[in-house]
This record gives structure tokens, C-alpha cells and sequence, in this order.
């Protein structure tokens, strides 16, 4: 028999994470009686404040939705009017894209990894005490966090919020000598993810699973970054421009932020998400990481999406160097296309470090914004983590845990999924 | 800790955030390398964002983002009344910021356009120091942590905490930039505060304004440039309401 349990977790304003969210347990009589994640942060109503501002400057505002993932909100917005008024940017500037899109991506993993959720599992309140119990582990997350920042610095002249991202292509191309100096910090820093990988299996993954449907981007050639065919662990596919099919979001009377589904009751954006969908176009070395933590597609634990994260920063690795190699031998100087505004409208998904965003543009002949929406990952994941706690929480009363254990659990999962709440309340 | 023959005590810090991009509090786990001799400096009392420890008992609050909600106003109150000092961190504390631009419109057009007919409280974005009294302001968007890390170190060491008063310009011909101006480009830079080091027109892209006014700034002198250059006023409008850093100015010139 049960034992007959009462307890509410009420956690207020979840601490390690970007932005606020509430986790609302409560257990009845040994049952669960509620479980919800609440996003209660403010609103700032970007789809409103960029009517009107003129497409070019544009990116410069929508970076400004996140200050994590700036560089993903540039350039959604960058390829949605791209391709809303038919400018095509030059080679060497879609390749300083994607290296940039590297750096935000390496940056924000490490970020997540090492800040904030390593202290979970070593059962620190912060990466502080860390810093003195496993110093050289820190050390090694900041190297590869350091080495982020610098590939976007490198690439669009400051690491948050992008200053050379522009319509038409990049204001400035990296020097030859910084290129060269970023080749060389990536082949030093390779041990650093090396040093990370094996802390990282030393922990202790909970074992816990819900089928979800993964969405991401997918282009058939390369590991997805920005644009695409859009793509579920269900079979669904749909063109760039279906993405309202793709996110179908629905307001909750809890929560600030909306919620989406697809072809279930709800869906999951992210690293595990890209990793289940494209796993085939993953380096070898990635592949091989990931077989190393027995990670396979399709895997619906969540927590094992801090594995993904660490998977995808042995991708960027390699192929960041890749990219960097390809800029050495391209012209730095063919970087951008004049062009003049139109009307017109269209949709950039670029993948996020969190997973899949979408910007919608629109634009009168003159070039100014007439409409805008933005669905950002988080939003994606919301009715997941939601659900997610639900059955966790579930499981962990018929496991027989009690309520701190109940707790620690449902924090960790939701940290797992690497929430970016102001993003997603934007 | 012993700088100059004096012993000194961390500050005892704490980081909030209110309505923004959080980009600000980001900058403060930046510059890896420096890092270890920052987080010397400080001793941590409370930042939601990286610990779940939480102290009510701090020197110095570090204070991000814009005013949008009620709730938020009494939060900052009870910081205020908990913090020694108070420093408006970032753009969006010192002056309102991008959010600032939904100011503009009708606060129930705003909600309609994003929420349908959700009922969503919001009222017109203000700055930190429209509800507490604030001792400094850190501009930037974001702050740049070389500043950041100057200021702390000032506070440390309780020498008296100054931003450079003159423009962008300085920092910009000290980096050899060809001027966005002779490219046809309208650029803040002649009116804004330095201290990023011109990142923007180092970047080849305008100067928007995110550190607000430099002081004894020739603003007419500025607007005769872009008629003279017969560039776009709505373009230069567009551009100092951006921040909403020169609200004062905008409305001298129209
Ligand atoms: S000032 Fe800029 S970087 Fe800082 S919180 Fe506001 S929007 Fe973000
Ligand atoms: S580019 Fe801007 S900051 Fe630089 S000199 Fe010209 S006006 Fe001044
Ligand atoms: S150049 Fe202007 S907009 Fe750019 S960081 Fe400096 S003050 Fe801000």
C-alpha cells in the first residue's frame, strides 16, 4: 500500500535559470493533486514595438528579445526579411553566419552546463562552491564558454547582441589574423571539452521517460542552424513557411508565456530534439560522444538533453574549425549585398542553442515593418515541461520518494530543458 | 584582500532583474579570463540567475531591466530600502530602453497585438530611478564588463565612481574608423557617452545610442550635420528614440 502523503512544492521565481518560472506541485492523500510550470515573467511585447521600424534595423531590436541567444534573434529576423524582399547575401557572409551561430550555440551550452545545471547533480547551490571543489573542471567549462564568445566576437563584433549582422550580409569580415588566432584557440581548447566529457560522465542521469514529438530544423546536407525544412520525430515535415502548422500556439490561464503542440499534446524543441532528428549529420566525434553516454535517436528522456548539449559543443568543435578554414580561403571582402526595401513577407527559423525560433516579417514597400510574430523555443517546450512534471512527479510517488526528493527532481528536469523564460515572454 | 596597503572587504553584492533581456547580469560571467579575480572582489549575496542561494543582507544591489508591472514596483522598493547602493544597470535601468518604444502606443493596443483579448497587465515601461532613488548608472546594452570590472574595483577600493563625459567619436578615431557619416550613414556618435570602446562603428554599423548623452553635447550642431549631409531626419529620429536615451533632445528637435 501507498503511504498516504501531503505535501504542495510551491517554488517561487526557479533560481539557475533565465528568467522567472514557478513549479506548483501538490499531493493529496498520496496522490498528485496538481502539477504545473507557470512562466510569470513580464512582457515586453516585442511583436507590437517593431511595427513601424525599418527592416534594417530590425535585427537590432529582436536581438534584444534574449541576451543569451541574441545572435539567433538577429539573424532569424535577418533571413526572414532576406527572403521577404529577395536579397541574397554574398557566400562569405553565410559562412561567418553559421560560425557565429557556433559561438552563441558553444557559449550558451557551456554556460548551461557548467552554471547552471553541474551544480544539481554535484548538489551545489551554484557553480561558486564548485570552483573550489573541482576547480579544474570549472576552469575547462570557462575555457570552452570563453572560446564561444570569442568565435561571435570574432564574427559580429561583440558576443551579446551582434553589432555587424546586417541585411544584405555582415558590416565587417573577421581579419585573416584573428581567423587564424580562433584556429588556434579551438585546436588548444579541444582537451577542455575532452576534460568536460569525462566529468560529465561521472554523473548520474535520473532515469525517467514520456514519448514526446521532437521538432527541429532539418536541411539533408548539414547539422541544422539556420533555415530549413521543418521536421518531427513523427514523420511530420513542412516547408519553412508552414511554421504556424508547426507550433499551433494556445494561450493557458496560468502562464505569461503561450503554449504549442503539434501532433500531440505537446512537443519539445532543443539540443535533444535537433540530436533525434539529425543525429546521421552529426561529426563522427559527436556520434561518438554521444554513444559513449549511450545516447541514441530517439531518446525521450529530457534529462538527457544536457547530453545532447555536450554532444552538439564536440560538433561545433570540429566544425567550427571547418568554418574558419573556410573563410581563410574565401574574400573577406565580398561580404555584402545592397539592396532596396519592398514589400513583402516571410519566415526565418534559425535553431537556437534552445531549439527552434521562428520570426515572421512583414513589410510595406518602403520597407517598414507592418507585422511581426515570434515563437521562441522555450514557448515550444513550455506545455512539454509542463506534462513532463506531471508524469515525473507521478513516477517519483510510486518510486516512494518523498517531498524534497520530489522536489530536486522536478527543479532538475526543469533545468534540463534549459528554459530561457524572458525569451520566451517577449 | 590588500590593494594599495589598504585592506579591503568584498562587496557584498546582489543582481535583480525586471523587464529585460537579462543580457546585463549575462555580461557579469563574461571575460572568462578575468573571472576568478572579479569574483575576488564580490562576495555574492544574491543572483537568482546563477545560485539558489538567496541573502537578504547586501551592500550594493545591481539593479537590470525596465518597470513594467506593479508587482515590480514593490520589489524594487524592498531593495531599495535593503541596498546601501543602488546602480541602475544596464540601458534598459538607466533609460527605459527598447521596451520603452511600446510607450508610445496605447498600452491596450499593445497587449491586443500580442495577446488577442487576454487580460495582461502592462503599463508604460520607466526607468529605476522614476520609482527608487538610484546611486549610479551603468549604461550600455549591454554594460561592457571592462567597465563593470573598473567600477567594482572603485567601489572596492571606495575611490569615487566616474563614466567618461565626452562622445563616441573619441573612442571611434582612436580606432582609426573611417567615419559611417562619409559613408552616408547617420551615426550617434557625435552625441553619445563613450565608454564601449565605439564597438558599433568599429562593427561598421551606427552608433545608437545605448549610453545615452555624453555631457555639454552640441546637439543643434548635430542635427545641422545630418541636414547638411542631407541625410534622413526620420532616419535620425528613429535612431535617438531607439533607447529612449535622448527623449529631451527628440523633443527639442521636432
Ligand atoms: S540594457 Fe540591453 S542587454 Fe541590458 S538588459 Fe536591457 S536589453 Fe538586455
Ligand atoms: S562613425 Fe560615428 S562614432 Fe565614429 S567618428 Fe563617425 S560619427 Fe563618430
Ligand atoms: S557605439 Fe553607441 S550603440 Fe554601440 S555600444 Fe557604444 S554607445 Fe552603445
Amino acid at each position: 500500500m501507498k503511504r498516504k502523503l501531503d505535501f504542495d512544492i510551491d517554488l517561487h521565481h526557479l533560481p539557475r535559470v533565465e528568467g522567472h518560472g514557478n513549479i506548483r506541485i501538490s499531493v493529496r492523500d498520496g496522490r498528485l493533486a496538481e502539477a504545473t510550470w507557470a512562466v510569470v515573467e513580464t512582457p515586453r511585447f516585442f511583436e507590437a514595438i517593431v511595427k513601424g521600424m525599418s527592416a534594417e534595423r530590425v535585427p537590432f531590436l529582436t536581438s534584444r528579445i534574449c541576451g543569451i541567444c541574441s545572435i539567433s534573434h538577429s539573424l532569424a529576423s535577418i533571413r526572414a526579411l532576406e527572403r521577404a524582399m529577395e536579397i541574397t547575401p554574398p557566400e562569405t557572409a553565410l559562412t561567418i553566419r553559421l560560425l557565429a551561430m557556433h559561438g552563441e550555440t558553444l557559449q550558451s551550452h557551456a554556460l548551461h552546463l557548467f552554471f547552471l545545471a553541474a551544480p544539481d547533480f554535484l548538489d551545489a547551490p551554484s557553480a561558486l562552491p564548485i570552483m573550489q571543489s573541482h576547480p579544474e573542471i570549472v576552469r575547462a567549462g570557462l575555457q570552452l564558454k570563453e572560446l564561444g564568445n570569442e568565435i561571435s566576437t570574432v564574427t559580429t563584433g561583440r558576443c551579446t547582441h551582434p553589432v555587424s549582422l546586417v541585411l544584405g550580409g555582415v558590416s565587417k569580415a573577421p581579419s585573416r589574423e584573428l581567423l587564424l588566432r580562433l584556429k588556434t584557440m579551438i585546436a588548444e581548447r579541444l582537451p577542455a571539452l575532452e576534460r568536460t566529457t569525462e566529468f560529465f560522465s561521472t554523473l548520474t542521469i535520473p532515469q525517467f521517460v514520456r514519448e514526446t514529438e521532437f521538432i527541429s530544423l532539418r536541411n539533408g546536407s548539414a547539422y541544422p542552424s539556420i533555415g530549413g525544412d521543418l521536421v518531427s520525430t513523427d514523420g511530420v515535415v513542412r516547408d519553412e513557411e508552414d511554421y504556424l502548422r508547426m507550433t499551433n500556439e494556445y494561450l493557458v490561464a496560468f502562464s505569461t508565456s503561450k503554449f504549442t503542440k503539434v501532433t500531440r499534446q505537446s512537443s519539445a524543441a532543443g539540443a535533444l530534439a535537433r540530436f533525434n532528428n539529425n543525429f546521421g549529420l552529426l561529426h563522427p566525434r559527436a556520434r561518438a560522444a554521444a554513444a559513449a553516454f549511450g545516447l541514441e535517436p530517439v531518446c525521450h528522456n529530457p534529462f538527457m538533453n544536457n547530453v545532447a548539449q555536450l554532444v552538439e559543443c564536440h560538433h561545433i568543435m570540429e566544425d567550427a574549425a571547418m568554418l574558419v578554414d573556410r573563410l581563410l580561403d574565401a574574400d573577406l571582402l565580398d561580404i555584402r549585398t545592397a539592396f532596396k526595401p519592398k514589400a513583402g513577407s516571410a519566415t526565418g527559423a534559425v535553431e537556437a542553442p534552445r531549439g527552434i525560433l521562428y520570426h515572421h516579417l512583414e513589410t510595406d514597400d518602403e520597407g517598414k515593418v507592418v507585422k511581426a510574430d515570434c515563437i521562441i523555443p522555450t514557448t515550444q517546450n513550455n506545455a512539454n515541461i509542463h506534462y513532463d512534471l506531471h508524469a515525473l512527479a507521478e513516477q517519483a510517488l510510486a518510486e516512494g520518494r518523498n517531498e524534497a526528493e520530489t522536489e530536486k527532481l522536478c527543479v532538475i528536469l526543469v533545468r534540463s530543458y534549459d528554459p530561457c523564460i524572458s525569451c520566451s515572454v517577449h | 584582500m590588500n590593494h594599495l596597503g589598504f585592506e579591503l572587504q568584498p562587496l557584498k553584492i546582489a543582481s535583480f532583474d525586471f523587464t529585460c533581456c537579462e543580457g546585463c547580469q549575462l555580461q557579469l560571467a563574461n571575460r572568462e579570463s578575468t573571472l576568478p579575480e572579479f569574483l575576488a572582489l564580490v562576495d555574492i549575496r544574491n543572483f537568482r540567475e546563477i545560485s539558489s542561494e538567496r541573502h537578504d543582507d547586501y551592500d550594493i544591489a545591481l539593479v537590470e531591466g525596465s518597470i513594467t508591472r506593479s508587482d515590480e514596483i514593490e520589489r524594487l522598493k524592498t531593495i531599495r530600502a535593503r541596498a546601501k547602493m543602488l546602480v541602475a544597470f544596464g540601458t534598459c535601468a538607466c533609460f527605459g530602453g527598447v521596451n520603452s518604444l511600446k510607450n508610445r502606443m496605447p498600452q491596450e493596443a499593445v497587449i491586443r497585438e500580442v495577446y488577442d483579448g487576454k487580460a495582461i497587465e502592462t503599463m508604460p515601461s520607466m526607468r529605476i530611478g522614476d520609482i527608487v532613488e538610484v546611486d549610479y548608472g551603468i549604461p550600455g546594452c549591454p554594460v561592457s564588463k571592462e567597465e563593470v570590472e573598473r567600477i567594482v574595483v572603485s567601489l572596492v577600493s571606495r575611490s569615487p565612481v566616474t563614466l567618461p563625459t565626452y562622445p563616441v567619436c573619441v573612442e571611434c578615431k582612436q580606432r582609426l574608423n573611417t567615419c559611417l557619416f562619409d559613408l552616408g550613414e547617420i551615426c550617434l556618435g557625435p552625441v553619445t557617452r563613450a565608454g564601449c570602446d565605439a564597438v558599433c562603428p568599429t562593427g561598421n554599423t551606427a552608433c545608437l545610442g545605448c549610453r545615452g548623452p555624453a555631457e555639454e553635447i552640441n546637439f543643434p550642431a548635430f542635427a545641422q550635420l545630418v541636414r547638411d549631409k542631407e541625410l534622413s531626419m526620420a532616419d535620425m529620429r528613429e535612431k535617438l528614440a531607439f533607447y529612449n536615451g535622448f527623449g529631451d533632445y527628440l523633443e527639442e528637435e521636432t
